[in-house]
């Protein structure tokens, strides 16, 4: 009756907007593979949740057929539904309820039986290690266990096709590495097909087949090998020995024929255009320092290269004032730093130091303690006990002097969204006290090097998200900071808005801005000079990304990577607490 | 391969399971469905009173002597007034703009002559009127002292005296005229409005801002199913807000309840079911926990307090406002509680305003069943 679990076939689905129609998905058509895990990417706003909304039913298109298992979504939506299983973005965990009362309701939802029901439980239990929790509330867990939870509640009437929307975004690597086990068990044991959103490219590299987003538009179906077959020959390694990579990495995003460029651990990783990497031979003519390695393409070179219509950034530098330092040493000062809240300690007992023109990061999950250490720096919150110094002072006691020479890009979007773009740079640079000619000035200067002249009359809550977070970055430079703290700003933001936005904080450094950064991306990591490695409030492990990764070193795993350091630190500390 | 999907109770039962564990671990959903309906009761059991007591009353005697000693003495004894005594009209006069006193009674110097001549009432009242139903109110007991003892004074000295003409009164149905009796049936009005429109619509919206409503509707749970898992518990929690209220009504503010109990549970029933389609229909329109109360605290509960014959009196509003009554459901069962409790079964009010509600409950049903579906858009 049905060849396919899925099929779709011309659907086009629009949305209004005010009075604004936005085209989300636009004649796409593809099917699946059963038994086999499809990955589904693209930028943000390229169509994925609406996507996997009209496969759940929940949505309906306006032209063409989404077919399910045989069914048509618009005429058998409870069909379909009683033989998949739909992870939204956000799950909806009822956080009052505890974990079993959760399991018991997504079991009577699907009308599963009280014998079924027994051995599935303990399955589930078993999968997800929520065993000793089950009479935990769900808003009581981690924001790895709530995945878990959600994940499990989802898996409750063994889907027929099961259906995740960015499952793992904002969870911490050895949540997200058992999340992924948990799925491929089941694509194992049961013959599940699986569709799922990811904004992980290393999570797509590993599915059988890959769908491409864009726009509303489906780029491309293959299987990833396909994907990075596309720029095999176009990827190179360079280094030099008498440059920083930050420069070389500067210089080598304007040359003849170069798509992208970027830090990439001890060197600068650069993907050439189309029939272009002849040019790698001459690509810095003046240079004589730099080895040219070719090196083996990943999957997330081959996504920029299908999506990167070479958008150089703008050379205009992104400070004026080349600040002479004025403080040779620690910028930034920490030492003992704790923080409580009731019984229960944010930050405990941390120290580092950074120097000027770094870039350091504050790496680790959601709930780490990342930012409650950056409010505390950023004055915003008094701490329990210990010493922090920002540029020789602690903000929360000193003046709006030493205050203007920060800048701060909060984790939330904190602009306002019924101003426009303008009027927020406006508000911004006010604040900071720039008055009349100056203020013009700047705020131009803002337009034109985020790329923002197109919206500079839209209201900022209606730009797309990777501009929203162009504006707040904008708007924390507006004052011209020596000194920049920068709360996740990558979080939800898609792989091309992330380059981008690391190229821009390279530049930045270059120029002399201190820059402190949370993120809970593993491979950012590399993009800063030095880091710290954060969990349950302690640093694990601080040094230069290469220490860091090297420490993991094994015969096994002579190269491992950012995350698999995090792994490693969070396995030695368990083992070493228990 | 799969069989056709069918209505389900244990679907139903782990829906309003779910609910009622929520309510009872949730502050918000506490303060709403328990304290708020506890707090309104004493406030306006104990509380709030629509009747004069205590009225501060400034008397002027400008010429002291026996019968205006009397006088004084009758509004003394009186539980309606509590008199202040003034030396001149002026001292009263300033106290009475200062609001220590509400009204002032004077008795001039040439008042025991003019009684005995039998010419022109021969006191003068000053009341401070601001507050115009009070001051009616205050104007009819000075009245009535007066004239009781104009009556008793003509007996005891055996003289025949000009009473103006009197009004003999019989009070029905709250013979004390204590505003407690309207006041406390009424409440029920308002508990349930609070229960099945505010708290409804705020828990519906908190679903869709927490994204638990997207989960949910991703199961095989029919469209039915899912009104009634919001229908049944704060149906149950509603009409137990009822109970409790009629408990307390009857056994601590001493209501009386002379109509039936079975009739009572009918119509609360019917209106507890007009207020939670109002309430899910205000989810339906806004998917925002702060908007959803807001709108339903100015449609519903606003009204319900207002404009329901509750606390002010219908007839007595202007014939506009009057009209827009007529959409507001609590307006007919205020009618129907006050009549079941101070009057009894008196079917043609009974009757007639359960007929209002019931039109209002089909057409609300027709209303959420057509808008309401199983899809985000």
């Amino acid at each position: 009756m049905f060849n396919s679990v899925l099929s779709i076939t011309n659907v086009s689905k629009s949305f209004l907007r005010g009075n604004k129609k936005i085209s989300a998905l636009k004649d796409v058509s593809f099917s699946i593979t059963p038994g086999q895990v499809t990955g589904l990417i693209g930028p943000d706003g390229a169509g994925k949740t609406t996507l996997l909304r009209l496969i759940s039913g929940l949505l309906n298109a306006d032209t063409g057929q989404v077919s399910v298992l045989g069914f048509d979504t618009r005429s058998d939506s409870l069909r379909i539904q009683a033989s998949i299983g739909y992870m939204p973005q956000r799950f909806g965990l009822y956080e009052d309820l505890t974990v079993q009362e959760n399991l018991n309701l997504y079991a009577d939802l699907q009308n599963i039986t009280q014998q079924d029901r027994a051995k599935r439980f303990i399955e589930l239990m078993h999968m997800t290690g929520l065993k000793p929790f089950v009479n935990r509330l769900a808003g009581k867990l981690s924001g790895g266990m709530k995945q878990k939870l959600g994940l499990a509640c989802t898996l409750i009437k063994s889907p027929k096709l099961l259906l995740l929307d960015e499952a793992t975004v904002g969870v911490d690597p050895v949540s997200r590495r058992e999340l992924w086990e948990i799925v491929y068990s089941q694509v194992s044991q049961s013959a599940m097909t699986v569709l799922l959103a990811t904004a992980y490219l290393d999570e797509a590299e590993r599915c059988d087949d890959v769908l491409l987003l864009h726009e509303g538009k489906l780029i491309k179906q293959a299987p990833p090998e396909q994907f990075t077959d596309e720029v095999a020959g176009r990827v190179f390694h360079i280094s030099s020995t008498t440059q920083s990579h930050r420069s070389l990495q500067a210089e080598l995003s304007q040359a003849n024929g170069v798509l992208d460029a970027l830090i990439d651990t001890e060197s600068v990783r650069v993907v050439m255009q189309k029939n272009q990497q002849a040019n790698i031979a001459h690509i810095l003519p003046n240079h004589k320092n730099i080895t040219v390695t070719p090196i083996k393409p990943h999957f997330e070179d081959a996504f920029i290269a299908m999506l990167k219509t070479k958008s150089v950034l703008r050379q205009q530098s992104l400070k004026h004032k080349t600040d002479s330092a004025n403080e040779d040493g620690d910028v930034i000062k920490v030492e003992h730093l704790v923080r409580q809240f009731g019984d229960f300690i944010a930050v405990n007992d941390i120290g580092f130091s950074v120097k000027q023109g770094e870039i350091f990061g504050l790496l680790g999950a959601n709930g780490a303690g990342k930012s409650t250490t950056f409010r505390m720096l950023c004055g915003l919150l008094p701490s329990s006990s210990g010493y922090l110094s920002i540029a020789g002072k602690d903000l929360r006691d000193s003046t709006a002097d030493a205050r203007s020479r920060i800048g701060y890009m909060a984790q939330k979007f904190s602009l306002y969204s019924q101003l426009s773009v303008q009027q927020n740079l406006t508000f911004f640079s006010s604040a900071y006290g720039l008055r009349n000619h100056q203020q013009k000035e700047r705020i131009e200067w803002a337009l034109t090097t985020f790329e923002l002249e197109n919206y500079r009359d839209s209201n900022a809550g209606l730009l797309p998200l990777g501009f929203k977070q162009r504006l707040s970055f904008a708007a924390a430079l507006m004052h011209d900071p020596d000194i920049l703290f920068l709360d996740e700003p990558t979080s939800g933001v898609d792989p091309l808005a992330r380059r981008e936005f690391w190229e821009r904080t390279n530049m930045l450094a270059e120029s002399g801005v201190t820059i402190l950064v949370t993120t809970h991306f593993m491979e950012e990591a590399n993009y800063c000079d030095r880091l710290v490695i954060m969990e349950s409030g302690k640093i694990l492990s601080s040094g230069t990304p290469k220490e860091l990764r090297l420490q993991a070193k094994t015969v096994d795993n002579p190269d491992p990577t950012m995350e698999d350091a995090f792994i490693y630190l969070i396995e030695q500390r368990q083992h070493h607490d228990s | 391969m799969t069989h056709k999907q069918y209505p389900s109770l244990m679907r139903l039962s782990g829906l309003i399971r779910k609910e009622m564990w929520q309510i009872f671990r949730d502050p918000s959903s506490i303060g709403i469905a328990f304290l708020m309906p506890l707090l309104l009761l004493l406030l306006f059991g104990y509380g709030v009173s629509l009747d004069a007591k205590d009225i501060k009353l400034g008397i002027v005697i400008e010429n002291p002597d026996l019968t205006t000693q009397s006088l004084a003495g009758s509004f003394e004894r009186s539980d309606y007034f509590k008199p202040f005594p003034f030396s001149s009209i002026q001292e009263a006069q300033q106290a009475l703009r200062e609001r220590r006193i509400t009204s002032i009674l004077w008795l001039r110097n040439n008042f025991s002559e003019q009684l005995l001549s039998g010419q022109q009432a021969p006191i003068s009242v000053i009341i401070n009127a601001v507050d115009s139903n009070q001051a009616n109110i205050t104007k009819g007991y000075i009245q009535g002292v007066w004239l009781a003892w104009l009556t008793e004074y003509s007996a005891v000295q055996g003289k025949s005296l000009p009473l103006p003409v009197t009004l003999e009164q019989r009070v029905w149905f709250n013979p004390a005229l204590s505003s407690r009796m309207f006041l406390v049936p009424g409440i029920i009005a308002i508990i349930m409005t609070l229960i099945g429109s505010l708290l409804t619509a705020m828990v519906v919206a908190r679903e869709w801002e927490r994204g638990t409503m997207e989960a949910l509707m991703a199961t095989p749970l029919h469209i039915g199913e899912m009104l009634l898992g919001k229908l049944v518990p704060y149906f149950i929690l509603g009409m137990g807000g009822m109970l409790f209220s009629v408990a307390v009504a009857v056994w601590q503010f001493n209501v009386p309840l002379l109509g039936s109990l079975w009739i009572l549970i009918i119509s609360s029933a019917l209106f507890m079911l007009v207020a939670l389609l109002i309430g899910l229909l205000i989810s339906i329109l806004s998917k925002n926990q702060f908007v959803a109360g807001q709108i339903a605290i100015l449609v519903t509960f606003l009204p319900a307090f207002i404009l329901s014959g509750f606390l002010f009196d219908i007839n007595s509003m202007p014939i506009a406002i009057q009209f827009i009554t007529h959409i507001v459901p609590a307006r007919y069962f205020v009618a129907i509680l006050q009549t079941l409790f101070l009057a009894g079964d008196v079917w043609p009010v009974i009757l007639s305003n359960l007929a209002a509600l019931l039109i209002m409950f089909l057409f609300l049903f027709a209303i959420v069943w057509r808008k309401s579906y199983k899809r985000l858009d």
